[in-house]
C-alpha cells in the first residue's frame, strides 16, 4: 500500500501515526505531487489531523531522543526511500528498545547512522562556512547554499553566538532563510534583486568598511600559509571546491 | 581600517603562523551577557590554509620585536626581518570584525619578548581584558604565557583566557640551552605547574566567591618542535606522557622542524619532517584515546617511530602473543587495540554483539579498516586460519600492501 503526505516533517508524522495505529504496512510512502499524471499521485492520502503530529513524537522521544533526533535529521537529507527507512527504524524500535541505535549488524541502522553523519556534517560545514557580509543599515548578511536541507538545524547556534548583531542567513538553492532580528529568529523568504544578487551585493548597499574586512581577512589567509607544508589534497578533503563560492578568502584580489 | 593595519597583519599572521596550535574547544563559555560570541561548543575550523591546516582562531604576534635569539624561532633578534607591533586597539578590533564575519572563533596571541617578561605578558592580558569587559566577548581567547612572567600577570591571564600555553619548544633542556642561551626549562614548568594548580583549584570551587568562575576552562597546551635537536622518539613520547599526567595538558603540539634560517646551530633540513611528526601524532592520540602508555610505543633498541607503519601497527607487530582477539568476547579495551579498529567501530562492535553474533559481513560495513584488521581477529566466520603468523613477514606484507596496494592475499598463496 502507497502513502501520500505534504511533505512537511508533521504530514510524514501523521502517516506514521496512521499506519502503526491500525497496523497497515506500507510499501511506500511519497510526497504528493501536485500533477495528477505523476507516478506519486496513487496512493492514499494522509491528512495533516492535529496532535497526531505531536503523539508521535512524544512516544519516539520517551524510547530516546537522540532516536528522534536522528530521524528529524533523515527526513531533512532529502535521500531517497526516507520515508520508508524511518519507519522501518521506527518499528525496530518500538521492537526492541533501542536496538535502532546500536545493533549495526542491521542495514537500517547502518545507513541511518550515515545519512546522520553526512547531515551533522553539512551542519558543521554551515556553521564554520558561513560568511557575514556587514549592510549600510547594519544588517548581517550570508548566502548559503548546503548540499540538504539544514536550515532548521543551525539557527540555535548563530543565534548564541550573534546574539547582538541582526543577521540574516539565506539558503540560495532553496530561497528560504533565516532572520533574527535581536529578539528571535524566524524562517523568511527574501527578494535581493535590488541590490544585485546576494552574492554580490552592490557597494553603496554594503557597510563602508566591509570591503576592507574582507581583504584584511584575505591577507591574514594568505600570510599564515606555510609554503613548506603544501598539501593540497588534503587541503581540497577539508573544504571541497563547492564550498569556495562564498568564501572571499579564496577569491584574493 | 588602514593601509598600515594591513601591513602589520602580513608580519604580524606570518611570524605567529610556526605555532601550530589551532584548537578552539574544549572551553564552557556561553553568551550569558547579551554580547558577542559563545565558545561552550566542539571547535570550528572556518578555513583550511593550502598546507591544509585548520584556521580556526586569528593567530598572530602582538609584536615581533624580540630581545632573544632562540635558533629555532623566525623573530629572532639576529634575524633580518621586517618588525612590527600592533596597538592593543587593532587588535581588539580585528578580533571583533572578524568574530562578526564569522571568519574565527576567536584570538590566539602570542608575542615576541619586548623590554622584559612582566611587561609582554601585561599587554596580553590588557587585550584579552578589554575584549571581555569593554567588548564583551564571548569567543575563544588563547594566550601565551610568557616565560618568566610574574604568578599575578598569569594568574589574571586565566581569569579571562580559554586556553593558555607556553612552549618547551625543544624537547630537552640540554639541547634548548644551546639553540636558544637565554631561555631554560624552570621558566617553562614554573607557570605551567602555577596555572595547574589554579585551574584544578577554581575547578573543584563548589561555594565561595570563585564558584562557577572560569580559569582558563579549555586548560593549556604546549608545542615540540622536532627535528630540530636529536632527541628520539621515545624520548618525546615520554616526555609528553607526564606532561599529559603530571601538568594535565589538554595537548602536546608537535611541530615537524621547518628551516627558518641557515643558522649554523641547527641542522641544514631540505623539507620539514612531515611524515614524523605525523607519526608522533598518531602516538600521542594513542596514548590519549587508546590506553597505551608511552613506552608501549617504541622500542628500546629501537627507540624511533617506524616511518613505514603506523605505530598501532607496530606495537601489534611486537606482542603478537596478544592476537588473535576475539571479535566476540573481548574486551573494549583490547578491541581498541586491534590494528584496523578506531573508537567508534570498536564501540560499534561492543553494542552491536549482544545482539546477536558478528560476522565477516558486518565487520566489512561497520567502517574499521577491516582488510588490516583482520590479521588480528578472529571469532567469526571469515577468520584467518593463521594463528602462528611471523612478525617479519606480516609487517613485510603490510608495509608493500600500504604503500603500493598488493592483493591482500599475496601472503597466504606464498
Amino acid at each position: 500500500m502507497t502513502f501520500l503526505y505534504n511533505g512537511s516533517w508533521e504530514g510524514l508524522l501523521c502517516v506514521y501515526f496512521q499506519v502503526f495505529n491500525e497496523n497497515q504496512s506500507p510499501d511506500a510512502i511519497h510526497v504528493k505531487m501536485s500533477s495528477s499524471v505523476s507516478l506519486f499521485s496513487i496512493g492514499e492520502e494522509v491528512p495533516l489531523i492535529d496532535g497526531h503530529a505531536e503523539r508521535v513524537q512524544q512516544k519516539l522521544r520517551k524510547t530516546s531522543p537522540r532516536f528522534l533526533n536522528r530521524l528529524f535529521k533523515i527526513f531533512l537529507s532529502e535521500e531517497a526511500g526516507r520515508e520508508m527507512l524511518i519507519y522501518r527504524l521506527i518499528r525496530l524500535q518500538l521492537q526492541d528498545i533501542n536496538r535502532a541505535l546500536a545493533d549495526f549488524r542491521n542495514p537500517d541502522v547502518r545507513l541511518s547512522e550515515r545519512i546522520e553523519k553526512k547531515i551533522n556534517r553539512e551542519v558543521h560545514r554551515m556553521h564554520a562556512f558561513v560568511r557575514f557580509q556587514r549592510t549600510a543599515d547594519d544588517l548581517w548578511l550570508a548566502p548559503i547554499q548546503p548540499d540538504f536541507n539544514v536550515m532548521p538545524l543551525i539557527g540555535r547556534h548563530f543565534e548564541k553566538r550573534y546574539a547582538d548583531q541582526k543577521w540574516v542567513i539565506y539558503d540560495i538553492k532553496r530561497n528560504y532563510g533565516l532572520y533574527y532580528d535581536l529578539e528571535r529568529t524566524e524562517f523568511v523568504e527574501m527578494d535581493f534583486s535590488m541590490n544585485g544578487s546576494l552574492e554580490k551585493l552592490s557597494d553603496e548597499f554594503l557597510h563602508a568598511e566591509e570591503k576592507g574586512y574582507q581583504k584584511l581577512w584575505q591577507n591574514y589567509f594568505e600570510s599564515t600559509n606555510i609554503k613548506a607544508r603544501k598539501n593540497p589534497k588534503l587541503h581540497l578533503r577539508h573544504v571541497p571546491k563547492r564550498y569556495w563560492r562564498f568564501l572571499y578568502e579564496k577569491h584574493p584580489g | 581600517m588602514n593601509a598600515k593595519t594591513l601591513e602589520k597583519l602580513k608580519i604580524l599572521a606570518d611570524a605567529a603562523k610556526y605555532d601550530v596550535s589551532c584548537s578552539s574547544s574544549g572551553s564552557k563559555r556561553k553568551n550569558k551577557n547579551g554580547g558577542l560570541g559563545n565558545a561552550e561548543g566542539m571547535g570550528i575550523c572556518h578555513s583550511y590554509t593550502e598546507d591544509g591546516r585548520c584556521v580556526s582562531l586569528l593567530k598572530i604576534l602582538l609584536t615581533n620585536f624580540c630581545i632573544y635569539d632562540c635558533a629555532y624561532c623566525v623573530s629572532r633578534s639576529s634575524n633580518d626581518v621586517k618588525r612590527a607591533a600592533f596597538t592593543v586597539q587593532e587588535v581588539v578590533e580585528l578580533s571583533i570584525n572578524f568574530y562578526r564575519r564569522n571568519y574565527i572563533e576567536g584570538l590566539f596571541l602570542s608575542s615576541g619578548i619586548f623590554k622584559n617578561a612582566d611587561y609582554t605578558m601585561e599587554r596580553l592580558v590588557r587585550i584579552a581584558r578589554d575584549l571581555r569587559t569593554l567588548h564583551k566577548f564571548n569567543g575563544y581567547i588563547h594566550l601565551k604565557t610568557i616565560p618568566g612572567a610574574s604568578d599575578e600577570l598569569v594568574h589574571e591571564a586565566g581569569l579571562y583566557a580559554d586556553r593558555l600555553s607556553v612552549n618547551l619548544e625543544i624537547p630537552s633542556e640540554k639541547n634548548l640551552k644551546k639553540i636558544a642561551p637565554e631561555k631554560n626549562y624552570k621558566e617553562v614548568y614554573d607557570p605551567m605547574n602555577y596555572l595547574q594548580e589554579q585551574i584544578t583549584g577554581y575547578q573543584g570551587e563548589k561555594k565561595g566567591k570563585n564558584k562557577g568562575r572560569l580559569f582558563a576552562p579549555a586548560g593549556q597546551s604546549t608545542q615540540l618542535v622536532v627535528g630540530a635537536t636529536p632527541e628520539t622518539d621515545r624520548h618525546i613520547l615520554s616526555l609528553s606522557e607526564s606532561l599529559y599526567q603530571d601538568q594535565e595538558l589538554k595537548r602536546v603540539y608537535y611541530s615537524g622542524y621547518i628551516p627558518v634560517s641557515d643558522d649554523n646551530r641547527l641542522p641544514a633540513l631540505k623539507s620539514p619532517p612531515l611524515l614524523r611528526e605525523n607519526r608522533l601524532y598518531q602516538a600521542d592520540w594513542l596514548m590519549r584515546f587508546y590506553g597505551f602508555q608511552a613506552e608501549e610505543l617504541t622500542d628500546e633498541s629501537e627507540p624511533n617511530l617506524d616511518l613505514r607503519l603506523d605505530p598501532k601497527v607496530c606495537w601489534a607487530l611486537r606482542n603478537p602473543w596478544l592476537f588473535p582477539v576475539d571479535i566476540q568476547k573481548a574486551p573494549y579495551e583490547m578491541i581498541l587495540r586491534v590494528p584496523g579498529i578506531g573508537v567508534k567501530s570498536a564501540r560499534m562492535i561492543i553494542t552491536s554483539r549482544k545482539f546477536g553474533k558478528l560476522r565477516e559481513e558486518h565487520l566489512k560495513k561497520m567502517g574499521l579498516a577491516f582488510n588490516r584488521a583482520r590479521y588480528f581477529i578472529c571469532g567469526f566466520n571469515g577468520s584467518l586460519k593463521l594463528h602462528d603468523w611471523k612478525p617479519e613477514v606480516l609487517k613485510t606484507h603490510l608495509i608493500s600492501s600500504t604503500h603500493q596496494n598488493f592483493g591482500q592475499t599475496s601472503l597466504f598463496n606464498a
